[in-house]
């Protein structure tokens, strides 16, 4: 009998395979592991889409086939081809009773649907079914959908019984409960507005768990109304402290941490409710003082907690020992050799330094390490904080460095976000106009494509407005200076469109406002450009307006006008413009040539772009016309919402969408019909009266009706004159206007690959040549003369001389002298020990600036890059946990092409040509040579180190081997243990 | 005329707002050669999109040196990696996200998926990404994390595994009542 039992299992599993699926699906993600570029990766799922598609519709197929599909499916789409056929299977099997097959489908669709998808209608109904299930498992199962499916128009349909789900046996199902009500939350504020108690009733649940999950939707209530919840400060205070002092299960210890996930939700929610309240912040700070002191610094999530302690500390009433204690976490942050805690160091510097900017004079050298590292994230973070303490003091040193920054990287997202950056600091601590307008030039010049146009109109804004001061000298002088630098700058080549665009319009506006430039000159540059760039037709057109306003002015000015031949081509030329508007600019400015000075400075008064020009809305300066036109018996205008046609139609459309926004779609049954009550409004009482008749709710019905019929008959009535159009158009029209949009959707996806390549590669060699000019700077162990210059300058800390030296001919405001004296006072003794030994004699100073400047520059790049090349890829390929010494040389050496080869290809995958043993005996014995390596791997201590589990690797290698889907004789690291 | 008369208005363009509905919008399992063995995405992105994130991702996180930050700014989001032996986890969060503890929750995961693996490699995630689904979904729930305790995720996973056992089990009966029938 028991031969017999599993004589019929192994008939059962026969066509498995050792992981639990089919051979065939077995031999697909083999194949696709053997795949040596992503085309031959495609050209084997289209093959295994055409399989399934066929297989799929077969009838009578077993259920655990249908179910193996259906993860076939998942894996088709997870590598991003599109699987959309199979959905509806995918769907049918949520329908089944059997919950293995149940599980997979619910998994299927959330991993295939998105919350607008057709076919959640389809699902609705199995949810509702199975939210009522007494086995939670399904229950559990049923919420993981609602919680990804759901969308506002479906909520009510399960809100009844997610909500009856809260009081629930199993904490499992309560959890899970809340966390759908949180997300119907997000979806529709509205729909649970009513349910928001439930939150804090579940805030005391005794399950650490839910109450853990209830502290989601919390969040977010607090964040949008923090005055209704300033109750609960001292609960939230009592659980913080609970934890702190490890009340809770062991079971929500993490690396010795009591419940540290709970820990930052609490410290989050209460940095929201402490932000401004002194009375709440009192409450807070013991407990927040307990957490650092308990803290354990020395693991990551230790300093986790840590991190959002500060942040809490920063944003809630400020406590001056709490900052302390901040300022000790921040230093340990910034010390460690850890990238992440300097970055998490830098950022929480950034929050702290709103309330206490002292902290960041003791971290200056450290900041400026950051801002020189070799990795691009710190670097930004860098900027980040450089950003928010920005004084006028330090603008131009900052914003310099943002510039150097900026050119040189690829990345246009962050390109943008840096430019705009600089010109907000620009605006707002510019030293002086003549450096605002220099910077500003620098930042359109490299980033002009990228800057939004609402920066260039403010940048116009700021020309024509001044600062705000009040003497209008210094206006003028800002103007000048910016028309002086354009006109010298629009000679370079390929300026950015928007770039010309303020050029040409400051050139029009003030371009010979000052004298210095003649008209002639100015107009003659203008030509230039409006030939340079002529495929631009914005900026051609702000050309030509600029020249309109040059000659008025010269009319009014009383000046004879010369318009040079150059123009005068131009604007011939442009007078038969394909444009339009480009047309209309040209023969305006024509015409008001002509015109004499009085009314030329009626239309384009000089320097008045500031003006408000008024707009009288009403027309009212036509009503004389009207009156006029009425005595003589035409007829009244009757606004488009008063038509009697339009108002029924629109009125119409209002009405339903008022419908589908307060019901959307019924989930209970229609009520019957009751007959209409037949009620008319005059026609002629909506056309004498002016106001707006509200449609008595009866009448709905019939005008429905008259509504859908109005249309309806007129359709049929143009549809005989069409019926012969259509028949032309399917002839002649139709397969060129299909054509012509398949051509313009293709060459857009082409445009989206082609954007994406280089940014990888140069970003990649980008980061190369960092660590090159990093490397060299390593070399110099003693802090070179030019950080402490530079530390000087952001933080006007070290020394009074040099401070003044960066910030000669500018006026010195108050906050900088008031930082000076501040230094001087509270950190006496820690710039006495910097400045003494670092402090450089003048000679040095000098000898310091070149070698670092010329050093990288001077030697050819790509020489450095070819002689960098090894030593980082032999970095970047060694595996962490192993710290190089165990593999022998020889295998680094053929590690070092490898990877090479693969990171600059994108998807190109190292080639296995190693992996000719198939047979079992010989992958064996690589085996075993591999879990020597293991093995060695693993004596070296490590953190996470399980000691290694000779036989599971031993058979994970063999089952490697054998599936071939590694090169693992290659990197005998591959398929270590993730932990190990 | 329109270019002399006031056009520009002053906003904060700069402050460009984004949806924050969820802490996590989505994660990512990557090979070291860009190959994808898992993906969840909790914020709405078309499946062309999503070629996108993992091709621009994949680019930038697999070349960055073994010392550096373990995050990466991205389109004006952070995304936090973590590596284990060939793999690499990944998260997708908001500016504000505190990205030690995201750190925290792929290490987590990882914790969870060896111990429910017995020691997991890269093998077992490849051919049994559905049971590393299961185990995201009772950990992270519309990318807030649900549940911090690892003994109760490995309970739940456990229950629901044993019904399917349960399932199979009576899979096989019947099929051995065939093989009974049958001979």
């Amino acid at each position: 009998m028991e031969q017999l039992k599993t004589i019929g299992r192994e008939l059962a599993m026969g066509s498995q395979g050792g992981f639990g699926q089919s051979k065939e699906f077995l031999d697909l993600v083999k194949s696709i592991g053997e795949a040596r570029s992503k085309a031959e990766e495609d050209r084997i799922v289209l093959s295994e889409i055409e399989t399934l598609k066929r297989r799929i519709v077969e009838p009578d197929i077993p259920r655990r086939k249908m179910k193996e599909y259906i993860i076939r499916l998942v894996y088709v789409e997870m590598l991003g081809h599109d699987a959309s056929f199979g959905y509806i299977h995918a769907v049918k099997m949520t329908h089944n009773d059997n919950l293995l097959l149940k599980r997979t489908g619910y998994l299927a669709v959330t991993l295939f649907l998105n919350e607008d998808h057709d076919l959640i209608i389809l699902i609705v109904n199995t949810i509702q079914k199975d939210l009522k299930s007494d086995n939670y498992l399904i229950v559990c199962a049923a919420l993981n959908v609602v919680c990804k499916l759901i969308n506002e128009e479906t909520i009510p349909a399960v809100l009844p019984q997610v909500v009856e789900l809260l009081g629930h046996s199993k904490e499992a199902v309560r959890k899970k409960a809340i966390m759908a009500l949180h997300r119907f939350y997000q979806k529709s504020p509205s729909s649970v507005s009513h349910l928001v108690s439930n939150f804090r009733k579940r805030l005391c649940d005794n399950d650490p768990g839910v109450m853990g999950a209830t502290l989601c939707p919390l969040f977010d209530l607090i964040t949008i109304d923090v005055n209704s919840y300033k109750d609960l400060v001292v609960s939230f205070v009592s659980i913080l402290k609970q934890i702190a002092e490890r009340r809770l299960p062991k079971s929500y210890d993490y690396h010795q941490m009591p419940a540290p996930f709970i820990q930052i939700k609490l410290l989050k929610i209460l940095a929201l409710l402490g932000s401004g309240d002194k009375q709440a912040s009192e409450h807070m700070y013991t407990v927040v003082g307990d957490i650092f002191r308990k803290c354990d610094s020395s693991s990551n999530i230790g300093n986790a907690v840590l991190y959002e302690c500060i942040s809490c500390v920063s944003a809630i009433y400020p406590n001056a020992k709490l900052l302390e204690a901040a300022a000790d976490v921040i230093a340990r942050f910034l010390k460690s050799d850890s990238h992440n805690l300097k970055y998490m160091g830098i950022d929480a510097l950034g929050r702290l330094i709103k309330l206490s900017p002292e902290v960041a004079e003791q971290h200056q050298l450290a900041v400026i390490d950051c801002l020189e590292d070799p990795d691009d994230t710190l670097k930004r973070k860098t900027f980040e904080l450089l950003y928010k303490m920005t004084k006028s003091s330090n603008v131009e040193v900052i914003v310099d460095r943002m510039i150097d920054y900026m050119i040189n990287i690829n990345d246009n997202h962050y390109k943008t976000e840096i430019a705009s950056r600089c010109v907000e600091l620009a605006e707002q601590f510019a030293p002086s106009n003549h450096w605002f307008i220099q910077t500003m030039n620098r930042v359109f010049e490299h980033a002009g494509d990228l800057v939004k146009s609402k920066v260039a109109h403010n940048l116009m804004r700021l020309i024509a407005e001044g600062f705000g001061e009040e003497d209008d000298t210094a206006d003028s002088q800002l103007r000048s200076s910016a028309v002086e630098s354009y006109l010298r700058i629009i000679g370079e080549p390929k300026l950015p469109s928007l770039f010309l665009q303020v050029i040409c319009w400051v050139l029009g506006e003030y371009g010979t406002a000052d004298g210095k430039f003649s008209a002639s000159y100015v107009t003659g540059k203008l030509c230039d450009v409006a030939d340079a760039y002529s495929n631009d037709e914005i900026v051609k057109s702000y050309a030509v307006t600029a020249l309109m306003k040059l000659f008025v002015f010269e009319i009014a000015a009383g000046r004879k006008v010369d318009i040079l031949p150059e123009c005068q081509s131009l604007i011939e030329e442009l007078s038969a413009s394909h444009s339009t508007d480009l047309q209309q600019r040209v023969y305006e400015l024509q015409a008001i040539i002509g015109l004499d000075a009085h009314a030329v400075e009626c239309i384009l008064p000089s320097d008045a772009s500031c003006e408000d020009i008024e707009i009288d809305k009403n027309l009212s300066f036509l009503n004389d016309y009207v009156q006029q036109s009425l005595e003589k018996g035409a007829q009244p205008y009757i606004p488009e919402s008063e038509r009697s046609g339009m108002l029924d139609i629109s009125n119409f459309r209002s009405q339903d969408q008022h419908e589908a926004s307060t019901h959307g779609l019924r989930f209970e049954a229609y009520e019957l019909p009751k007959p209409s009550v037949p009620s008319r409004t005059t026609p002629v009482s909506l056309a004498s009266s002016t106001e707006l008749v509200p449609v008595p709710e009866p009448s709905y019905h019939r005008e429905v009706q008259q509504a859908a019929t109005v249309p309806s008959s007129s359709d049929t009535g143009s549809s005989e004159v069409k019926l012969r159009l259509d028949g032309v158009q399917k002839k002649w029209g139709r397969p060129t206007y299909s054509s012509s949009a398949a051509s313009t959707s293709n060459s857009s996806s082409q445009n989206t690959v082609y954007e994406v390549t280089p940014v990888d590669g140069s970003s990649n060699v980008n980061s190369k040549a960092r660590e090159a000019s990093y490397d060299l700077k390593k070399t110099q162990v003693e802090i070179s003369p030019e950080k402490q210059k530079l530390a000087a300058s952001l933080f006007g800390g070290t020394s009074k001389s040099e401070r003044r030296a960066s910030s000669t001919g500018h006026k010195v405001p108050k906050g900088s002298s008031h930082v000076l004296k501040s230094t001087a006072g509270s950190t006496t003794d820690v710039l006495v020990e910097k400045t003494t030994p670092v402090q450089p004699p003048p000679d040095l100073l000098d000898l310091g600036e070149p070698t670092l400047k010329d050093g990288p520059s001077s030697v050819d790049p790509f020489k450095q890059l070819e002689e960098l090349l090894d030593p980082t890829q032999l970095g970047s390929s060694a595996n962490p946990g192993i710290v190089g010494s165990t593999s022998a040389p020889d295998i680094m050496q053929l590690y070092s092409d490898k990877p090479a080869s693969g990171q600059s290809g994108g998807f190109m995958y190292p080639s296995s040509s190693n992996r000719s043993d198939d047979n079992l005996v010989s992958g064996l014995a690589n085996a075993t040579t591999d879990s020597a390596h293991n093995i060695t791997a693993a004596a070296h201590p490590s953190q996470f180190s399980k000691g290694p589990n000779l036989k599971d690797s031993l058979e994970k290698d063999a089952l490697v081997r054998q599936m071939g889907v590694t090169p693992s004789s290659q990197n005998p690291n591959l398929f270590k243990d993730l932990l190990g | 005329m329109l270019l002399s008369c006031r056009w520009f208005s002053i906003e904060y363009w700069y402050l460009d707002s984004k949806p924050t509905e969820n802490m996590i919008h989505f994660v990512l399992l990557i090979s070291r050669q860009g190959k994808v063995r898992l993906t969840k995405w909790y914020s709405p992105y078309s499946q062309k999109e999503r070629t996108k994130v993992i091709r621009e991702l994949s680019g930038v996180i697999l070349s960055r040196g073994p010392k550096l930050c373990n995050f990466v700014e991205w389109r004006g989001y952070k995304v936090v990696y973590k590596r284990y032996a060939s793999l690499y986890f990944c998260m997708c969060i908001d500016q504000d996200d505190n990205e030690l503890e995201v750190l925290e929750i792929i290490h987590h995961y990882v914790e969870i998926l060896d111990r429910y693996f017995g020691s997991v490699c890269e093998l077992d995630l490849i051919f049994n990404f559905h049971k590393a689904y299961y185990i995201l979904d009772e950990l992270l729930i519309a990318g807030e994390l649900q549940e911090s305790s690892k003994k109760t995720v490995a309970r739940l996973i456990a229950a629901q595994d044993s019904l399917v056992e349960s399932a199979k089990e009576q899979a096989s009966s019947i099929s051995n009542i065939i093989a009974q029938a049958t001979k």
